[in-house]
């Protein structure tokens, strides 16, 4: 659609360049349901849904609902011998209470809930006000790079499978059963995995860059 | 046009937002839509890679030697290494969820290292992978080095989980520390990777193939668009 001379000469702000690769493009919003994918490696550039941010904002409320529930229901229990245990999500994370590990308690309990919890948050913080098409709120820039940056430390869908894992480990030591907050954990994992799929990094940015101005510009009138 | 090369933003004088996409004239060092720091090509990329790299390397070490899990039953104690303990569900005639283990504790691991320092070595020295091959085998490393977590979660169940008195109790041993460590270690160091760099090789090698290599085809690029 463009030549060269002409991708120099646009104002910056009409063009995209691939955060994978560089590659530079004239910025074309595709229809809903289609994706700009970079020619050169692949990458999804742009990919909007229709009505993404408020489903995305449903389901961001449902992992806030999900994983507090999923925190204080027990969501394994054992028993062998006359003897019984069920862990919660929190006896889960505090295991490590031994000097050193104690550092790897916290650390599960931030990657299985504290980060999702937190992304989940900011996420229904960013999209609220857009989604409403009103001027976004105060520091929703920062909320979303942070939601941004926390993305790959979110790990309650790796935590779900674990528990499988463990299941099967002390299968031929003890019974076991899951508790409700291991099915909330395992709708959880496909819960998160949608948001992901449907955010729009690239709209999101897009429209909050045009939202902030407006909101800088009704807090001066 | 091949696809494997483009006007990329350096070519055309800008530098470009990894975070948000956004192309901004060279020169300016935050993004002005999200704040990101502009870097056209990080130099010290490379750097931090291998220093993550040396430091999952080096946990890795004592997470394989000391114990993962202690198991007390009513009549004996033992102490069991990640792969230890999957020797051990071999003779308990678990086979499957010994390969399971053993891939994710121990070939994933290794096979992380593996491709991270190929990829690395593979910016500053020719490559035999094409630059699509090495940017997939990127995505995986990104993409499965956060599984590798799930040893560390099973070992926190399982010792919240089996605390039955006397009859049998499970506790974390040292290696789980190290082994969550050294995963830590190697996702920061595929993070700390700029992908950008594996790109910009294909270009400096079709330069070198041919002088004229890139010139008469470089119409500004489209995006394909494709129905998802």
């Amino acid at each position: 659609m463009t030549d060269q001379t002409d991708l120099h000469a646009a104002e910056p702000a009409e063009l995209i360049a691939c955060p994978i690769c560089d590659a530079l493009y004239r910025v074309e919003e595709p229809a809903h349901g289609e994706r700009a994918v970079c020619a050169r490696c692949g990458h999804v550039l742009i990919a909007p849904r229709r009505r993404a941010g408020m489903s995305i904002i449903m389901l961001a409320l449902a992992t806030v609902i999900l994983t507090c529930g999923a925190v204080f229901f027990p969501f394994l229990r054992i028993s062998t011998a006359g003897f019984g245990n069920s862990a919660t999500i929190l006896d889960t994370a505090l295991a490590f209470t031994d000097g050193p590990l104690l550092v790897l308690s916290l650390a599960v309990l931030a990657l299985i809930v504290l980060v999702p919890v937190a992304r989940a948050a900011l996420t229904i913080y960013v999209l609220s006000p857009l989604v409403f098409d009103r001027p976004a709120w105060p520091g929703a820039i920062q909320a979303f790079r942070m939601s941004e940056a926390l993305q790959p430390w979110s790990m309650a869908e790796i935590f779900a499978i674990g528990c499988a894992v463990a299941l099967v480990k002390v299968a031929d030591l003890a019974t076991l059963e899951f508790g409700p907050a291991f099915w909330m954990f395992a709708v959880l994992t496909v819960v998160i995995v949608l948001q992901d799929r449907w955010l729009d990094r690239w709209l999101v940015w897009n429209t909050l860059d045009r939202e902030v101005a407006r909101a800088a510009r009704t807090a001066r009138a | 046009m091949s696809g494997e090369e483009a006007l990329t933003a350096r070519d055309a004088g800008l530098v470009a937002c990894r975070r948000c996409t956004r192309v901004w004239p060279r020169g300016r060092e935050r993004c002005g839509r999200c704040g990101a720091r502009l870097v056209s090509r990080d130099p010290g990329s490379l750097s931090r890679v291998w220093a993550w790299w040396v430091a999952g390397l080096m946990a890795y070490v004592p997470a394989n030697i000391y114990p993962m899990l202690i198991t007390d039953t009513l009549v004996s104690r033992s102490e069991a290494t990640i792969v230890g303990g999957a020797i051990e569900l071999i003779q308990h005639d678990a086979l499957g969820i010994a390969i399971i283990i053993l891939i994710a504790s121990v070939g994933i691991p290794i096979g992380k290292f593996v491709a991270v320092a190929y990829l690395a070595l593979s910016v500053q020295n020719p490559a035999r992978l094409n630059a699509h091959r090495r940017h997939h085998l990127l995505e995986v490393v990104e993409y499965i080095g956060r599984w590798s977590m799930i040893d560390v979660f099973v070992v926190a169940i399982l010792s919240a989980l089996v605390q039955l008195s006397v009859v049998a109790r499970i506790d974390p041993g040292p290696a789980a520390l190290a082994f969550a460590l050294s995963v830590v270690f190697t996702m920061l160091a595929a993070q700390a990777f700029d992908p950008r760099l594996i790109w910009d090789r294909i270009e400096a090698d079709a330069e070198a193939d041919g002088p004229e290599g890139r010139s008469a085809d470089e119409a500004g690029p489209t995006p394909r668009g494709e129905q998802a």
